[in-house]
């Protein structure tokens, strides 16, 4: 049997209650179970999560950063979409 | 794009001070390095865990074994975001790990040399930490995103295992005749290991432009050593201590200390394989690696059953 070093599991963070889990790296890990205990010992040993969320590596999927440009450009020419687009003038209030 | 544009590309990106990402295009060369370099940086945290794990058993009380034990786990962390950070690259830590065991991978010169007595623990911390620290901040500036990232977290970290072991080293510098002589001691055996870990000096050493075009390399070898030694030789004096060095000198021009002359050959010998502990070091790892792999078959074998158990379940 070869020796795998297991494999990676992502790690997601939460640090405090009511924001979102942040990805902070990856560990090796036979199961999920094992990986949440590892990523507990690999990156919370300074209180700094309050929740840990594991993903096997191999079923996240990513964008690739060559058609970055292309893939995005769709937003980026709407500026309309961003409240900064419309002049309101002076005085007008609550806008 | 052809190569040369996408290395034009890859040059820009980072001149804009932008991180290279790992699925971003990158030289083979650059790749390269970043493994040789990375997995070693790794292999030194593993390693370097030996000589301090080694009086883990002998803290002289609770309060310093909870710290001891605290830091040793730190650096079995830093191993792992920086084996992590390492397979960004496309390599296995499997085949990272047999590097080390086979001797082709190197780690620090500096976890070569034994720890004899518990003043040695202060050493470490203050002294090699604290040179680690120099050369680590200048690398969370270079260009490889998942590095960058890694260094951050442990310079953070590193902080705390900088200043116990200069606590350490006061309370035995304020310490019985005895006890400061013990601190004396550490300090005269660990300052020149230490200064030499920071890297052979530039004349012998040269940095390609490349690597530091590439950000690969962010600073001199010497001019991190003088700033580590700028910075540590007063916090020496205030608790008392000598740095073993006749011919350090204070300039006062440039605030900085003139160091007498570095045994290189000594550097390299124990690169070579042949300091005090190498072996000793080394086979510590390869005999952690087999005696554990028992474990990790195990815990693959309960993973897979339960994962048989789930479906039919």
């Amino acid at each position: 049997m070869t020796d795998s070093q297991w494999p990676v599991w992502e790690v997601f963070v939460q640090a405090n209650p009511g924001i979102s889990h942040k990805h902070v790296g990856n560990v090796h890990a036979a199961d999920a179970e094992m990986a949440i205990q590892n990523a507990r010992d690999v990156y919370t040993r300074r209180s700094e999560g309050i929740s840990i969320w594991v993903v096997p590596a191999n079923n996240i999927s990513a964008s690739s950063p060559e058609d970055q440009g292309a893939f995005f450009e769709p937003s980026n020419d709407k500026p309309y979409r961003h409240p900064t687009f419309y002049k309101i003038p002076e005085g007008v209030k609550y806008l | 794009m052809d190569d040369a544009k996408q290395l034009e590309a890859f040059e820009a990106k980072i001149a804009s001070g932008a991180k290279i990402e790992p699925k971003d295009w990158m030289p083979e060369a650059y790749r390269k390095q970043l493994i040789r370099m990375m997995s070693q940086h790794a292999h030194s945290e593993i390693v370097g865990m030996l000589p301090e794990g080694n009086w883990i058993t002998r803290a002289p009380n609770l309060r310093r074994k909870a710290i001891l034990l605290a830091k040793v786990q730190d650096e079995a962390g830093h191993g792992l975001y920086l084996y992590s950070a390492t397979e960004t690259l496309g390599i296995d830590r499997s085949e990272l790990l047999a590097q080390l065991h086979t001797g082709k991978a190197k780690y620090s010169s500096i976890f070569n040399y034994p720890t004899l007595t518990w003043a040695d623990i202060g050493a470490i911390g203050w002294l090699v930490d604290g040179a680690a620290i120099m050369n680590q901040t200048a690398l969370a500036r270079g260009s490889y995103g998942p590095y960058c990232r890694a260094m951050v977290r442990i310079c953070k970290e590193e902080s705390f295992h900088n200043r116990q072991g200069y606590e350490i080293m006061m309370h035995l510098a304020q310490g019985t005749p005895e006890q400061k002589a013990l601190a004396q001691d550490a300090l005269n055996r660990w300052w020149w290991p230490s200064i030499m870990m920071l890297g052979p000096s530039d004349d012998q050493s040269p940095n390609s432009d490349q690597l530091m075009r590439w950000k690969v390399k962010m600073e001199s070898n010497d001019a991190i050593r003088q700033r580590f030694i700028d910075r540590t030789v007063p916090q020496a004096d205030f608790i008392g201590l000598t740095i073993p060095d006749k011919d350090m000198k204070l300039d006062e021009k440039t605030g900085s200390y003139t160091h007498g002359p570095i045994n290189w050959d000594e550097f390299f010998e124990v690169i070579k394989g042949n300091g005090p502990c190498n072996a000793n070091r080394l086979k510590a790892r390869v005999d952690a690696d087999k005696k554990g792999a028992w474990v990790r078959e195990a815990a693959t074998a309960y993973a897979a059953k339960r994962s048989k158990e789930k479906l039919v379940a």
